[in-house]
C-alpha cells in the first residue's frame, strides 16, 4: 500500500479518515498544496493524479493508492519552472498567491486534457475538437475560485503557454 | 469525521455483500459522500470502495451504450460514442460541478448523490424530515430557491442536484443493479422515489444492491437533442432549472420528443405530459407554452422559487425552437 | 463613536486651517514624485517565485515539534445559555489531550474595539471569549478540543453534549427598526448632517428620484482559511496568523494575556487574502489558551463554515437616496439616509453615506445613519465598508436622476463636479474625475451607448451599457514606523511590521526605498510581516502603502543626518543638513550644488563602520485634515442580459482611476480589477443567506455563497491619470478598496440600460429580470 508522490513512495497513512490534502499537508509538509474549503468547493486543493486534476480535500489518501501524485512541488522540474509558473509571474496572475498552486496545477491537467479532445459545456461542437478561446480557459478553470480577482492575469497566462505548446 | 474501516472488495458480488452490512456505504469518487462526512451528516462504519469495479464504456449490439457504474464523469462526457450518439449527455455532463469534480465523480456516485437543500446539509441546527425522519423541514418556509416546484411532499421539497441524470432520464437510461438476489434492469424513470411521507427513502434499490451499469438505449432523438443549464453564477453551480431535450423532426412537426428538467424536483423530471402534448404537433412557440403550461399544471411552488414556473417554460421554449429550428 | 470624537475632530480641523500649508505633511511635495526610478516601473511581484512555486509557507504551514491540533465546536442555538455540558465522550475519545470550555478557559479580559479613537486596538468583537454560559449569536465557539490529529480533534469535538436553553433571540432586521440607535459620528464624521432643507427642496424641484436600495450581508471569502500555529516558550508566546493588524494583535495578546509586548511575537509573513476579515477574532485567543494548557504547540484551522460562524462580514443596508434638480440639471437636493446592522460589541459602522457628502455639489444635503441591533456575529469591515454599498444607492439614483431628465449620466455629474469639499469647503488635495470620465469614455466608447432602454440585441441577448462613479477616502495613519539597516557593502535592510495579503506591500516597498535611498532594487531587502519589527499600522482603509512610504521617507531622511554626521568636516559634504541633501546613485548629494557628493561607502568606510542603523516613525498624518482627498473612478460597463432567462453577464468593463501616482502599473492593475471583480460578486451573486427564523447562516459553504467564478469575469480594461497628490508620500493615494466602489452600480445602470428593468436590491438575480 503506497502513493508515488512526485516520484516518491508514501506509506498510506492508517487513519482512513485522513484526505490526500492533509496528508500532504500536515505529514508530507507539502504545503504547497492549499485547503481553502475542505468541502470541494474552491479548487485550492486541487492536484494531479495520474495526470488528472482532482480536488486532494475530498480524495481520502487510501484512495490514492497505487496512484501517482504531482503537486505543485512535483511541477517543476529540476529546479526549473514549469512554463506556467514562469507566466503566471509575467501576467501576474495572483496577488496573494493562495489559489495558486491549484490554479497552477488544474491548468497544467486542461491544457493536457484540451490536447486530448476534451471538450467543455461551452465548446460550440462536441464533435469538433475544441480551441482554446478565452471563453474555453473560463470554463475550463472555473473549479479554481479566486478571491482576490486575478482571473483576468490567469487566463492570459494559460493561453501565452498554449500558445507557446503549439508553437 | 467518525471513525470508519475502508475496504475495497474486488467484485460486485463481495461489494454487495458489504453493502448488505449493517453501518457500511458505497464510495465511488467521494466527491459528495465525504463532504456528507465531514458534515455529520453520514456517519458509515465501513466505506466499500467501488471504483475499481467496471468502469468501461461498451457499445451494446444493436446500438446503444452500456456504461460501467465507476465510470467517471469525464470519461463519460469525452467519450466519442457519447458525443456523437448523446451529445446533450456530454453537455450535461460538462455543465455540473468542475472539471476536477468531473475527474473523481462516478456514474453511479452521480446517480446516488444526495441533495444540496442547505437545511438537509446543517445537521447541528436545522430540521430535516430526509435526514432525520419525522423531524420537519425548515427549507419550507426558509431558502428554498434551489428547491422543487414540481414533485415535492409537505415533509420535503429537496431537489436531486445530478445534470448528468437529467440527460439520462430524457435518454431512457437503464440502471443495472446487482444484489444477493441476483441482478435486475430498473428503467431510471422507477429508480428514484418521490419524496412524500418518506423523503429519506430516495430510490428503489434494495439494502445490499449497487448499481453496476448504466444502459443507454439507441435512440435518434440522441443526436438531435441540447442540454441547456441556467445557474445564479456562469459556471461552478447547481441548476436553478435546466433542461435537457432531444427530438426527430418529420416535415416541419415533431415526430417525437424527449424532455427531462433538472433543478426543479426531487428526482431528475421527465416531462411526458409535456412531450405528449407536443408529440406529433407543430413546433411552435405556443404549442410549447400550452404543453409546458399542462405539464407545470400541478407546480406547487413555495415563496423563494415560484420564479421557476416562468424561468422554466421560457427555458423549455428557447431549447426546443433552437432544436426544431431550420438547421439547413 | 462620540459626541466628543465629533468635538475634537473639529477643532484639530479648524486649527489646520490656521496653520501655513508648507508646515504640514505634504506642503511641500514629496521630491520622489518629481524623481521617480524604480517607482512607477512595471515590477513583477518578487515574491512571485515561492508563490508559484508552493514554497510560501502561510500561519497553517508552520512546521512544528509536538505539535497538536485544534477543532471548534459552535453553538447551533443563536441565543440563551448551556444548560448542561457534557465533555466525557469528547475527553474519552482517542488521541484527545485537552477539552477546553468556559469551565477552564481562563478568564479574560475583553478585547478593545479597533476604532478611529482607538488605531492601536485590533477588536472585531466586544464580547467575551468562553467565559460563561451564555450564547449570544449563532455559531459562536463554545468548546475546543486539542488532539494529536486534525481527524480525531474534530471527531471528538462532535462527541460533546450541550443542553442548551434557547431564549428569544433578535434576528428580523425590519422589525429591530424600532429600537434603532442613531450614533453621533459615523467613524471620522458627524452622523446627522443637514444643509439646507432638502426634503422641501425635493418637493420643490422639477425633477426628483426618491427610492430605497437594499444590499445583503456579505462575506470575505478569502480562499486561505483563518488559522494559527500558536506555541508558548516559558513566558513567551509565538504566534504565527493570518493577519492584516500585526503588530496590533501582538499587543493585544500581550495584554490579555498579561505579558509585556516583547514577550508576544506575532509572525504573518504571506496571508491569503484579507479584505477586511484577517483581524483579531475569537480563534486565535482560544488557541492561545488551550497551547498555554496543554503545553504544546497548537494549530487551529478554521473550517470554511467555521469563518461564517465567527468572522463576520459586511452588514446588509437599507438605503433611502432621494435626489433632485433644477432645469439645468444641478442638483437642489441630496438625501442619502439608512439603516444597517451594527450590534454594540461591533466596530465597523458600514458608512454608506460618507460618498455623497464629498462627491457632488447640491443646495441641500441630508444624511443619516440608523443602526440596528441583531444578535449575530458581529459584522466588520470588508473591502470599501460603506462606500462598496453606498455608491450603489447613490450612483444608482444618480443615474435614475439622468433618465429621468433625459440626460446623459455622465454630463449630469459633471454639471454637479464641486470645486472644493461640497460640505466642509475644504480644498481637494487633486482631483481629475473629469478627465477620469472623457478619457474613459473615449475609451470605452460610451458614445455609442443608446439612451433608450432595451434597444440593442444580439440574439435573445438584450445589451446595455452603464458607467457609475467610485469613491473612497484617503487615508494615512498615525504611528507607523520604519528601521533602514545600510552596510557598506551598500545594501539596505528596511524593516516594519507590514502585512501583505496580496496587495503586493513588499514589492512596492522594494520600489520605493531604491529610490528614497538611491539604491538599485536588487540592493533593498524588506522585513515584514512580523511585530518584532518597528511597528506599522494595520492594513486597512487603503492607508498601508502611504503610511509606511512615510515611516521610510522619515527614516531615511535621519539616515541621512546621520550619515552627514559621520561624514564628518573632511567631507565635501561637510556642513550640510539632512534636509540639504539627496541620496542618488549609492551616494549622498548636494541639492543646491550636485558637485558636493560622497558616497555611502566612502562615508561608512571612513567612520571604520560597517553599517549604519536608523529608525524613524512617520509624520503625523495632518492633511487628511487639511485636504479633502479621495481616490476616483469612472467605471464603465456593459452587460448582455438573457431575455429568456434573465442571465445577467458582464461582457465588458473599464475602470478609469484617479488615485494619486501609480507606484507600480502591474500589481495596481491587479488590485483595480480584483476590486472591480469582487464589484461583479457584490452585484450579481454575492449574499449571505441569514435565515431571520434562527439567526443562522444557512450558505456557509463555497458552493452557495457564489463568488464569482472565471466564467463571470470578462476582459477588464484599467486606466488611470496618474496625476500625482502633491500633499501625500510619493504622490499616492490608496487602491486597495476603490475598485470595488461604484462597480455595482454601473452593472445594475447597464442593466436598466439593457432591459429598462431598475433592480435597487443586491444581488441582481434572474429571477428580478424575468
Amino acid at each position: 500500500m503506497a502513493i508515488r508522490i512526485n516520484g516518491n513512495e508514501v506509506a498510506i497513512p492508517d487513519d482512513p479518515r485522513v484526505s490526500l490534502a492533509d496528508l500532504l499537508r500536515e505529514q508530507l509538509h507539502l504545503t504547497g498544496t492549499k485547503i481553502g474549503c475542505n468541502q470541494g468547493a474552491c479548487g485550492a486543493c486541487t492536484v494531479l493524479i495520474d495526470g488528472e486534476r482532482v480536488l486532494s480535500c475530498l480524495t481520502l489518501a487510501v484512495q490514492a493508492d497505487g496512484r501517482a501524485v504531482t503537486t505543485i512541488e512535483g511541477l517543476s522540474s529540476e529546479g526549473s519552472p514549469h512554463p506556467l509558473q514562469s507566466a503566471f509571474i509575467e501576467h501576474d496572475g495572483f496577488q496573494c498567491g493562495y489559489c495558486t498552486p491549484g490554479q497552477i496545477c488544474a491548468a497544467a491537467a486542461m491544457l493536457r486534457g484540451v490536447a486530448d479532445g476534451m471538450p467543455s459545456y461551452v465548446t460550440a461542437d462536441l464533435g469538433e475538437r475544441a480551441i482554446l478561446s478565452p471563453e474555453e480557459v473560463r470554463e475550463r478553470m472555473s473549479g479554481n475560485l479566486c478571491r482576490c480577482g486575478a482571473h483576468n492575469g490567469i487566463v492570459e497566462a494559460i493561453l501565452q503557454v498554449a500558445k507557446e505548446d503549439v508553437a | 469525521m467518525t471513525p470508519f474501516s475502508y475496504r475495497r472488495p474486488a467484485s460486485s458480488m463481495d461489494a454487495s455483500a458489504l453493502a448488505a452490512l449493517k453501518g457500511h456505504k458505497l464510495l465511488g469518487g467521494g466527491t459528495n459522500l465525504v463532504d456528507l462526512m465531514r458534515k455529520g451528516v453520514e456517519h458509515p462504519t465501513t466505506l466499500v470502495d467501488v471504483t475499481a469495479l467496471s468502469s468501461e464504456i461498451i457499445e451494446m449490439e444493436g446500438g446503444g451504450l452500456l456504461i460501467g457504474a465507476a465510470a467517471r464523469n469525464s470519461a463519460v462526457a469525452a467519450h466519442p460514442l457519447v458525443r456523437a450518439h448523446y451529445p446533450m449527455l456530454s453537455r450535461a455532463i460538462l455543465a455540473g460541478a468542475s472539471a476536477q469534480i468531473r475527474n473523481m465523480a462516478t456514474v453511479a456516485g452521480n446517480l446516488l448523490q444526495r441533495t444540496r437543500c442547505a437545511y438537509f446539509n446543517d445537521p447541528a441546527a436545522s430540521r430535516c424530515n430526509k435526514r432525520q425522519p419525522g423531524s420537519g423541514c425548515d427549507a419550507l418556509e426558509g431558502f428554498n430557491r434551489y428547491h422543487a416546484i414540481l414533485g415535492g411532499s409537505p415533509g420535503c421539497i429537496a431537489t436531486h442536484p445530478s445534470d448528468m441524470c437529467v440527460a439520462l432520464m430524457a435518454l431512457d437510461a437503464q440502471i443495472h443493479l446487482a444484489g444477493s438476489a441476483g441482478t435486475r434492469i430498473v428503467p431510471l424513470a422507477d429508480f428514484y422515489r418521490l419524496p412524500g411521507d418518506s423523503p429519506h427513502l430516495e430510490t428503489t434499490m434494495e439494502i445490499g444492491e449497487l448499481i453496476t451499469a448504466v444502459e443507454i438505449p439507441a435512440s435518434a432523438m440522441g443526436q438531435r437533442s441540447a442540454y441547456r443549464k441556467v445557474r445564479d453564477r456562469a459556471s461552478y453551480a447547481f441548476a436553478l432549472v435546466s433542461v435537457a431535450a432531444g427530438v426527430s423532426m418529420q416535415d416541419g412537426t415533431i415526430e417525437d420528443i424527449r424532455l427531462a428538467f433538472g433543478g426543479i424536483a426531487p428526482r431528475p423530471w421527465r416531462a411526458l405530459q409535456a412531450e405528449a402534448a407536443l408529440r406529433g404537433g407543430p413546433a411552435t412557440p405556443e404549442a410549447m407554452a400550452a404543453a409546458m403550461d399542462a405539464e407545470l399544471a400541478v407546480a406547487r411552488p413555495a415563496a423563494g422559487n415560484a420564479f421557476k414556473v416562468e424561468l422554466l417554460k421560457r427555458t423549455t421554449a428557447a431549447v426546443l425552437l433552437e432544436l426544431t429550428g431550420d438547421r439547413s | 463613536m462620540s459626541r466628543m470624537q465629533n468635538v475634537v475632530i473639529d477643532s484639530v480641523k479648524t486649527v489646520l486651517g490656521w496653520v501655513p500649508e508648507r508646515w504640514l505633511p505634504g506642503g511641500t511635495p514629496d521630491p520622489l514624485i518629481m524623481r521617480r526610478g524604480a517607482v512607477g516601473r512595471q515590477v513583477s511581484r518578487l515574491d512571485g517565485p515561492i508563490k508559484v512555486g508552493g514554497q510560501a509557507r502561510f500561519a497553517a504551514e508552520v512546521a512544528m515539534e509536538n505539535m497538536c491540533y485544534a477543532s471548534l465546536l459552535h453553538s447551533p442555538i443563536t441565543r440563551g445559555r448551556m444548560r448542561h455540558l457534557d465533555t466525557s465522550a469528547a475527553e474519552a475519545a482517542p488521541g484527545v489531550i485537552l477539552v477546553m470550555t468556559h469551565r477552564n478557559m481562563p478568564r479574560l479580559d475583553i478585547i478593545p474595539l479597533v476604532s478611529v479613537t482607538n488605531l492601536g486596538a485590533v477588536g472585531a468583537s466586544a464580547l467575551p471569549i468562553m467565559q460563561d454560559t451564555e450564547i449570544r449569536y449563532n455559531g459562536q465557539v463554545v468548546a475546543l478540543v486539542l488532539a494529536e490529529t486534525q481527524e480525531q480533534a474534530d471527531h471528538a469535538a462532535s462527541l460533546i453534549q450541550i443542553d442548551y436553553e434557547t431564549a428569544g433571540a433578535r434576528t428580523h432586521f425590519e422589525a429591530a427598526k424600532a429600537t434603532a440607535r442613531t450614533p453621533a459620528s459615523v467613524l471620522i464624521e458627524k452622523n446627522h448632517t443637514v444643509v439646507g432643507n432638502a426634503e422641501y427642496e425635493l418637493a420643490q424641484s422639477p425633477f426628483q428620484v426618491d427610492n430605497i436600495y437594499r444590499t445583503p450581508g456579505h462575506n470575505h471569502n478569502a480562499i486561505e482559511l483563518h488559522a494559527v500555529t500558536v506555541a508558548w516558550d516559558g513566558d513567551t508566546l509565538e504566534v504565527h496568523d493570518a493577519s492584516q493588524m500585526i503588530s496590533g494583535s501582538a499587543a493585544a495578546l500581550a495584554k490579555l494575556f498579561g505579558l509585556k509586548k516583547e514577550q508576544v511575537r506575532v509572525l504573518s509573513p504571506f496571508v491569503g487574502g484579507g479584505f477586511g476579515g484577517k483581524g483579531m477574532w475569537d480563534h486565535q485567543v482560544v488557541a492561545v489558551a488551550a497551547a498555554r494548557i496543554a503545553g504544546r504547540p497548537v494549530r487551529l484551522v478554521l473550517s470554511r463554515d467555521g469563518v461564517y460562524r465567527i468572522v463576520g462580514g459586511r452588514t446588509p443596508t437599507e438605503q433611502r437616496v432621494a435626489l433632485a434638480a433644477d432645469a439645468g440639471g444641478n442638483l437642489t437636493a441630496l438625501i442619502h439616509t439608512g439603516h444597517s446592522v451594527m450590534p454594540p460589541y461591533s466596530a465597523c459602522p458600514e458608512q454608506y453615506t460618507l460618498t455623497g457628502r464629498a462627491l457632488y455639489r447640491s443646495k441641500s444635503y441630508a444624511f443619516v445613519q440608523h443602526h440596528l441591533d441583531l444578535d449575530i456575529v458581529p459584522n466588520t469591515y470588508m473591502r470599501a465598508p460603506g462606500e462598496s454599498v453606498g455608491t450603489f444607492a447613490l450612483e444608482s439614483a444618480i443615474d435614475e436622476l439622468a433618465h429621468e431628465m433625459g440626460i446623459d449620466p455622465i454630463e449630469l455629474r459633471l454639471r454637479n463636479e464641486p470645486e472644493t469639499h461640497p460640505l466642509s469647503g475644504t480644498p481637494f488635495s487633486q482631483r481629475a474625475l473629469v478627465q477620469a470620465y472623457r478619457e474613459g469614455a473615449e475609451r470605452f466608447g460610451w458614445a455609442r451607448r443608446q439612451a433608450t432602454p432595451g434597444t440593442q440585441r444580439d440574439g435573445e441577448w438584450l445589451i446595455g451599457m452603464g458607467c457609475a462613479t467610485g469613491s473612497f477616502p484617503y487615508a494615512r495613519m498615525p504611528g507607523a514606523s520604519a528601521s533602514i539597516r545600510l552596510t557598506r557593502e551598500g545594501r539596505a535592510i528596511v524593516s516594519c511590521s507590514a502585512q501583505d495579503m496580496g496587495m503586493g506591500t513588499s514589492t512596492v516597498q522594494i520600489q520605493h526605498a531604491a529610490d528614497r535611498l538611491g539604491l538599485p532594487m536588487e540592493a533593498i531587502v524588506f522585513e515584514m510581516g512580523d511585530s518584532a519589527l518597528p511597528t506599522t499600522p494595520m492594513a486597512g482603509g487603503s492607508s498601508q502603502t502611504v503610511s509606511i512610504a512615510a515611516a521610510i521617507a522619515a527614516a531615511a531622511e535621519k539616515l541621512s543626518g546621520e550619515l552627514l554626521r559621520l561624514a564628518g568636516n573632511s567631507s565635501p559634504l561637510a556642513g550640510l543638513r539632512a534636509g540639504e541633501v539627496r541620496m542618488i546613485d549609492q551616494k549622498l548629494v548636494s541639492i543646491e550644488d550636485p558637485s558636493r557628493t560622497e558616497s555611502f561607502q566612502q562615508i561608512l568606510a571612513r567612520a571604520s563602520r560597517d553599517e549604519i542603523s536608523v529608525s524613524a516613525a512617520g509624520s503625523a498624518p495632518l492633511e487628511m485634515l487639511k485636504f479633502a482627498m479621495h481616490s476616483l473612478s469612472a467605471n464603465f460597463c456593459e452587460v448582455r442580459v438573457s431575455e429568456v432567462t434573465g442571465e445577467v453577464r458582464v461582457s465588458r468593463m473599464l475602470g478609469s482611476f484617479d488615485c494619486g501616482a501609480i507606484l507600480n502599473p502591474k500589481t495596481a492593475t491587479s488590485q483595480f480589477k480584483g476590486g472591480m471583480i469582487m464589484g461583479i460578486g457584490l452585484a450579481l451573486t454575492e449574499e449571505t443567506l441569514f435565515d431571520e427564523r434562527s439567526g443562522r447562516i444557512m450558505n456557509a459553504t463555497l458552493a452557495d455563497y457564489h463568488i464569482p467564478s472565471h466564467l463571470d469575469v470578462p476582459d477588464i480594461d484599467v486606466m488611470w491619470t496618474g496625476v500625482p497628490d502633491p500633499r501625500s508620500p510619493l504622490g499616492a493615494r490608496g487602491i486597495g478598496e476603490i475598485g470595488i466602489t461604484g462597480v455595482a452600480a454601473a452593472i445594475a445602470n447597464a442593466v436598466f440600460n439593457a432591459t429598462g428593468r431598475r433592480v435597487r436590491d443586491l444581488p441582481i438575480t434572474l429571477d428580478k429580470l424575468l
